[in-house]
C-alpha cells in the first residue's frame, strides 16, 4: 500500500531567536529537507525613505543610525560622501582619519556580532559572551566621541560633528593592543571546532556566477573568491593613504564567510591603528559657514556666525540639483545612496540600497534542498539586520 | 572599456537609435533611454565584452507628479570587471507596464516587488509580484508623493475587541512643515499677502 505523504508548511518567526529579528519564512519541508524558502519581510518597515524626503539634510542623518544598528556610522558615511560629492566640498584630512577610524570600529562591531551569533545559533554560547564584552568597549569608543552607544548621529557633511575628546585615542590604541588577543580566543573557539564545521562547511555555497547575479556584495562576494572591495576598488575618503589586504574565500560556505569575518576584523585593528598614527591635530569640518554649523564660541562674539546658525538649524543648506549614487563597503556589504536633490534643503529622492536586501532575497536558493537546521546556519551567515533590510 | 568616455561612445556607436541621452558625471555615465528598449539595452550592457555590467545594485523610481510621464524609473549597474558604475534611466506614465528584468538578473525580483510595493508600477513577466515591505492588506503606495507622511491608518490593540484593529489616523495636531526659506521675503503665505495688496494698490 503507498501512503500519499504532503509536503509540510513551517512557519519560522516572525518572533525566533535565530532570525535576527523580525523575519517571518514560510519554509517548505519534504521531510527534514527545505523544498522552498519563502522569506517575508517588512515587520520592521518605518518608511526611512519617506521621512528623509521631509527633512532636512542635516536632521536625516540620524535615520541612518537606524538602518543596520549594529554599525551605524557606516551609514551615514554613505550620505555624508553623497552630499559632499554634489556639493563638491573638501573634507578635511583629520576628518577622514576620524571617519575612516569609526567606520573600521563599526565594521569591527558588526562582525564580533555576526560571528558571535552565528556561532550561538549552532550552539556555542561561550563566544558571544566574550565578544559582547568587547562591543561593550567599542560603544564606549562612540559614546565618547559622539554623545551615544548606538545612534551616534555624529557625521556631517564636510566632516564630523565634533572632534575626539582627550584621552580616547590613546583608548583607542590601548583596545587596538589587547583586541587581536580576542580574536585569537574566538578562533581557538571556533576555527577548528569540530562540530561548528560540521555545521558551516559545505552549508549555503554560493558560487561566482551566482554571487555577481544575486547582487551580492561585502562578504557574500568575497567568500566566494571575487576580489571585490570598495574600500579598494573605489577608495573614499583616505582610504587610499592606507594599507590593508582583502581577504577571499575559496568555497564561498557558511564556514569561508566566517573566516573572512576574522580575517576582516585583523585588518580593521591594522587599519584602526594607522589612523591613530597619521592623524594630527588640525581642523574637523570644513569651514564653510554655509555648510557647517559655528562653533559656540563664534556664536557669542560674531553676528554673522549668529545667522548661520539660525539658519543652518532653521532651513538647511541648500544642495544644488542633480543626481548621484554612492556608496560604501558597510561591513555587510555595499551600502548605497542613491541621492536626488532639487536645490531646496530637503532631498528630492533619497534611495537606500541595503546589502541585506539582495542578501536575503536569495535565501530560497542558498536553502533549498539543505536540512531544516541549516536554515539558522545560512541565516546567520548571511549577517542580516532587519534595520536595513525593511528601512 | 577602460574609461568612461570610450565606454559612452562605445554605447552611442552600438546603440544609436535606442540611446536618448548619455552624460558622464562624478564619474558615473548616466543613459537615459525608451521604455521599449530597456531589455536590448540592459542585455547588451550586460553581455558585451567591452561593458559587462554583471550587477544590478538596486531599482528605484522617481516621483514628478507634475509631469505628464510621472515615474522616472532607474537601473543602478556595476561592472566589477571595468570598477565602472551606470545610471539607466527611462520616463513613463502613471498606468503604464513595464516589462520585468528578473530573467536577465534574479535578483531584480525583489527589487521589482519594492518599486511595485512603494510606487504602484506593474511590471509584465515577474514571476511573484507581491507587496514587499508594507503590511498585509496594505492601500496606497507610501513613496508617492501624494501620499502622506502620516499615512491614512493606524493600527492599535483594542482593550474591548481584544485585537489589533485599524483606525484611520486622528492627530491631536496637524503634522506641520515649516517652511524657512528666504525669511526676510517671508513665509509663503505672507508673500500671496503681499501680492495681493500689490496688485489692489
Amino acid at each position: 500500500m503507498t501512503k500519499k505523504i504532503k509536503n509540510l508548511n513551517l512557519n519560522f518567526g516572525p518572533q525566533h531567536p535565530a532570525a535576527h529579528g523580525v523575519l517571518r519564512l514560510i519554509l517548505e519541508l519534504d521531510g527534514e529537507v527545505v523544498e522552498k524558502a519563502d522569506p517575508h519581510i517588512g515587520l520592521l518597515h518605518r518608511g526611512t525613505e519617506k521621512l528623509i524626503e521631509n527633512k532636512t539634510y542635516m536632521q536625516a542623518v540620524p535615520y541612518f543610525d537606524r538602518l543596520d544598528y549594529v554599525a551605524p556610522m557606516n551609514q551615514e558615511h554613505a550620505f555624508a560622501l553623497a552630499i559632499e560629492k554634489i556639493l563638491g566640498i573638501d573634507v578635511p584630512i583629520r576628518a577622514q582619519f576620524i571617519r575612516v577610524m569609526f567606520c573600521e570600529i563599526g565594521r569591527i562591531l558588526s562582525h564580533i556580532l555576526n560571528v558571535t551569533t552565528q556561532a550561538l545559533d549552532v550552539g556555542a554560547l561561550t563566544p558571544s559572551l566574550w565578544g559582547f564584552e568587547e562591543r561593550e568597549t567599542l560603544m564606549t569608543f562612540y559614546e565618547r566621541a559622539s554623545g551615544s552607544r548606538l545612534h551616534a548621529n555624529y557625521f556631517r557633511a564636510g566632516g564630523v560633528h565634533q572632534d575626539l575628546p582627550v584621552g580616547l585615542e590613546r583608548d583607542i590604541a590601548k583596545f587596538c593592543e589587547t583586541f587581536p588577543k580576542v580574536i585569537n580566543d574566538l578562533e581557538n573557539l571556533l576555527t577548528d571546532n569540530r562540530i561548528f564545521k560540521q555545521r558551516n562547511v559545505d552549508i549555503g555555497i554560493v558560487t561566482k556566477e551566482d554571487a555577481l547575479d544575486y547582487s551580492f556584495s561585502g562578504v557574500m562576494i568575497r567568500g566566494s573568491g571575487v576580489p571585490w572591495d570598495l574600500r579598494k576598488s573605489q577608495p573614499y575618503d583616505c582610504y587610499d593613504q592606507l594599507e590593508f589586504k582583502i581577504p577571499i574565500g575559496k568555497n564561498g560556505d557558511c564556514y569561508d564567510r566566517y573566516l573572512c569575518r576574522i580575517e576582516e576584523m585583523k585588518e580593521s585593528v591594522f587599519i584602526i591603528k594607522q589612523c591613530l598614527a597619521k592623524m594630527e591635530k588640525g581642523p574637523i569640518k570644513t569651514f564653510d559657514g554655509k555648510i557647517s554649523p559655528p562653533s559656540k564660541k563664534e556664536i557669542k562674539q560674531s553676528m554673522e556666525a549668529l545667522i548661520h546658525h539660525f539658519k543652518l538649524f532653521t532651513e538647511g543648506y541648500r544642495v544644488p540639483e542633480d543626481e548621484i549614487y554612492t556608496s560604501v563597503e558597510a561591513p555587510k556589504g555595499e551600502f548605497g545612496v542613491y541621492l536626488i536633490s532639487d536645490g531646496s534643503s530637503k532631498p528630492y529622492k533619497c534611495k537606500i540600497r541595503a546589502p541585506g536586501f539582495s542578501h536575503l532575497q536569495s535565501m530560497d536558493y542558498l536553502i533549498k534542498g539543505h536540512m531544516l537546521a541549516d536554515v539558522p546556519a545560512v541565516l546567520g551567515s548571511l549577517d542580516i539586520v532587519f534595520g536595513e533590510v525593511d528601512r | 572599456m577602460k574609461n568612461l568616455i570610450d565606454l559612452e561612445k562605445k554605447i552611442n556607436s552600438e546603440l544609436t537609435t535606442k540611446i536618448n541621452k548619455t552624460k558622464i558625471k562624478h564619474n558615473q555615465i548616466y543613459i537615459e533611454i525608451d521604455k521599449e528598449d530597456l531589455i536590448d539595452v540592459l542585455l547588451f550592457v550586460k553581455t558585451n565584452k567591452d561593458a559587462k555590467f554583471r550587477q544590478l545594485i538596486d531599482i528605484t523610481v522617481v516621483d514628478y507628479p507634475e509631469e505628464l510621464q510621472r515615474f522616472k524609473i532607474v537601473y543602478l549597474l556595476l561592472s566589477h570587471e571595468f570598477n565602472q558604475r551606470m545610471i539607466l534611466s527611462y520616463f513613463i506614465n502613471e498606468k503604464e507596464v513595464i516589462s520585468s528584468i528578473t530573467s536577465i538578473f534574479p535578483s531584480a525580483n525583489w527589487m521589482e516587488r519594492e518599486v511595485f510595493d512603494m510606487y504602484g508600477v506593474n511590471f509584465k513577466d515577474h514571476p511573484d509580484l507581491r507587496r514587499i515591505l508594507t503590511d498585509y492588506g496594505f492601500e496606497g503606495h507610501p513613496l508617492r508623493k501624494d501620499f502622506p507622511l502620516t499615512g491614512h491608518i493606524e493600527s492599535r490593540y483594542s482593550e474591548e475587541q481584544k485585537k489589533v484593529i485599524n483606525e484611520p489616523v486622528k492627530l491631536e495636531q496637524n503634522y506641520r512643515n515649516f517652511d524657512y526659506e528666504s525669511p526676510w521675503e517671508g513665509t509663503k503665505y505672507i508673500k500671496e499677502q503681499v501680492n495681493t495688496d500689490d496688485k489692489k494698490n
